[in-house]
């Protein structure tokens, strides 16, 4: 009895690792950097807020201000970190990039949202030959280096801070237009998006009501976790050359305006060099932290357990998609 | 594996014709006339004429409608020819080719030691997980992934060149040269590689055929070595080509500052002065080396994994 139990005991402990143990390891692995890591980052992602949204009225010098005679000064009390080739305040350039830096992360974003949505609810909620399609240009831009398309992209419509910002979100969206179309696939196939359609909900309505709940979760983690890739990726093109032209303040622009003074006066390009790595280091810290408390993951995790009515409504999607195709193509969104 | 891979190369030219047709469209209907760009490059000093417009349109062949652009382009590819850059007026072709050498040197120089060092660090962080090894190296996966690769080539740069005088900062040609664009084009796949092999040996560590080497009596050193490190580096096969395409990105930045004569600089010269031939060719270019190597990955993946090959060969 007592060995039963002991075996029974250890098999229960060796059972439990195998599927919680991932997760607790995961959590382990965080756990350590969440607390001061988070804060830190929360505490970077503030100040380039605060800073970037009261630039304006800060009471610092105006970025592009040229004053020759005071040009390339080390940093003093009225000049914090010095002035550039121009004779502009520094920290009033970066002050105003960060601005410039997070206006342009957040039209990116909202852009590639807008048409990762679109296409990951047509694709999940309408299936079929949409679907197909529009998974193959998924693939098709999945397998190719985004950098590179935005590149081409931006090299197509010409330069400029806009075209920047449009070949970003034209090429971002992809990766996420797959995580939107898997959470819509899961949440159309459960019982209350059923019984809403019993009871006559449209599909616009079954959209909105039912299954953009189970987005916003994934949106929210994959939007806090990408904000420092995409500034990563805009301050590159912006430094190419191709995005923001001077004198506007921008971080990726001021490094290339800074790099004939490599020599003498490496400051010019180390301080806009720390502020991308600062802001991106906090939007990442953050997004980490914000990702341990809303994983898509463990958030559906009650929902994996497969019922006998899911395995049934799966059996019967064929049939079902076939017979709702008329009214589904009416309501999509994004078409026509 | 056959048919797998037969099935595989015939999507190949779908996927590249739709590639290029993509970004060949998307360079035609952009705003602003190719044979005026064309003509201002050339001379930037006065503006064309009209008649020296429509010449010129009628030299790039401007006139036909896109489709048949495209098809003329399509056939000019299928016999090695990409047409002659609006700015140099030399085959695309004889660029690409001339400048894929360096690319390539410096690519798998920055992969060989992004992989130098974040195998050994991944497989210690996860076998020493929680230690402060593993808090040290994941903070600098942390930092890694976050540094802008400009500016930490700009940091070294400064450091080692300017400050120390220990390497050269620019140019090409020499071994000591390729030393510093390599590190600062490997720090951002090395810390990704590194949250990679972590997770994955961690996940490995914790599989059934672990613990039974385990209960075996077998020492830690050969279970984590012998048993479980083979499956655990699987993903990285896998993720190779998406990591080519991260290090190709990141080669059109670091060669621009270093001077590094490759693609990534070509390309961004040609985007700046909107030399379309030259982006339509790399953007192919590239879809090729990509497509290719994610090929290679996968199949390399198929002949290290029997489970994937018995797996989809019995369906």
């Amino acid at each position: 009895m007592r060995a039963r139990c002991d075996a029974r005991n250890r098999g229960e402990r060796v059972s439990v690792p195998a599927i919680g143990g991932r997760a607790r390891q995961w959590r382990r692995w965080t756990a350590s950097l969440r607390e001061p890591g988070t804060t830190l980052g929360l505490f970077l992602v503030v100040s380039l807020l605060l800073g970037g949204l009261l630039a304006p009225w800060l009471p610092i010098d105006d970025p592009t201000a040229i004053n020759l005679p005071a040009r390339l000064l080390s940093p003093s009390m009225t000049h914090p970190l010095g002035t550039d080739h121009l004779g502009r305040d520094t920290f009033s350039r970066v002050v105003h990039g960060g601005r410039m830096t997070l206006l342009a992360a957040i039209t990116t974003l909202a852009l590639s949202m807008i048409i990762a949505l679109t296409v990951g609810i047509v694709s999940g909620y309408h299936g079929g030959w949409p679907d197909t399609a529009l998974m193959g240009i998924v693939d098709l831009l999945l397998a190719f280096p985004s950098l590179i398309l935005a590149l081409a992209v931006a090299g197509a419509l010409g330069p400029g801070l806009l075209n920047v910002l449009l070949a970003a979100g034209a090429v971002w969206w992809v990766g996420h237009a797959r995580i939107i179309r898997a959470v819509t696939m899961g949440a159309r196939q459960m019982e209350y998006v059923m019984s809403a359609r019993v009871a006559g909900a449209g599909n616009l309505r079954i959209i909105l009501r039912h299954i953009a709940p189970n987005i916003i979760g994934p949106i929210v983690v994959i939007a806090s976790l990408d904000v420092g890739w995409i500034i990563l990726g805009i301050a590159g093109l912006n430094f190419l050359g191709l995005g923001a032209q001077p004198p506007t303040p921008e971080w990726g622009a001021m490094l290339n305006d800074a790099r004939p003074h490599l020599q003498t006066a490496p400051r010019l390009l180390l301080i806009p060099g720390a502020a991308i790595f600062l802001a991106v280091l906090g939007f990442n810290l953050l997004g980490d932290g914000l990702r341990d408390l809303l994983d898509p993951r463990t958030m559906h995790r009650p929902e994996q357990v497969i019922r006998p009515e899911q395995v049934i409504n799966r059996l019967r999607e064929p049939e079902a998609a076939i017979a709702e195709g008329s009214t589904a193509i009416r309501a999509e969104p994004g078409r026509g | 594996m056959g048919a797998y891979l037969v099935r595989r190369l015939a999507t190949l030219p779908l996927l590249l014709l739709g590639i290029s047709a993509a970004s060949f469209t998307l360079l035609n209907l952009a705003p602003g006339d190719p044979a005026e760009i064309v003509l201002r490059q050339r001379n930037p000093a006065q503006l064309p004429s009209q008649a020296e417009v429509e010449a010129m349109r009628t030299e790039l062949g401007l006139g036909a409608p896109l489709p048949v652009q495209y098809t003329r382009w399509v056939a000019g590819a299928l016999a090695g020819d990409l047409g002659k850059s609006y700015v140099t007026e030399r085959p695309v072709v004889a660029q690409l080719a001339r400048r894929t050498v360096p690319t390539a040197l410096l690519t798998a120089a920055a992969l060989a030691l992004a992989l130098l060092v974040a195998v050994p660090t991944g497989i210690l962080s996860a076998r020493r997980q929680g230690s402060p090894a593993d808090a040290v190296a994941r903070l600098a996966a942390l930092v890694g992934a976050a540094a802008p690769s400009y500016a930490l080539a700009y940091g070294l740069i400064i450091l080692f060149a300017v400050k120390l005088s220990w390497l050269p900062a620019l140019g090409y040609g020499s071994a000591e040269q390729v030393i510093l664009p390599a590190i600062a084009l490997s720090l951002a796949p090395m810390a990704q590689l590194m949250r990679l092999i972590r997770a994955s040996m961690l996940e490995t560590l914790g599989q059934d055929y672990v613990r039974t080497a385990r209960a075996k009596g077998l020492s830690e050193e050969t279970v984590a070595m012998g048993h479980a490190l083979r499956n655990a580096l699987l993903p990285v096969i896998g993720a190779m080509g998406v990591h080519l395409g991260y290090l190709l990105s990141g080669a059109v930045i670091v060669e621009t500052i270093f001077t590094w004569p490759g693609l990534g600089q070509l390309v961004v010269g040609a985007a700046l002065t909107r030399d379309y031939p030259v982006v339509q060719g790399f953007v192919t270019y590239i879809a090729v080396v990509v497509l290719l190597v994610n090929l290679a990955a996968d199949v390399a993946l198929r002949v290290a994994d029997p489970r994937l090959r018995f797996g989809r060969e019995e369906r």
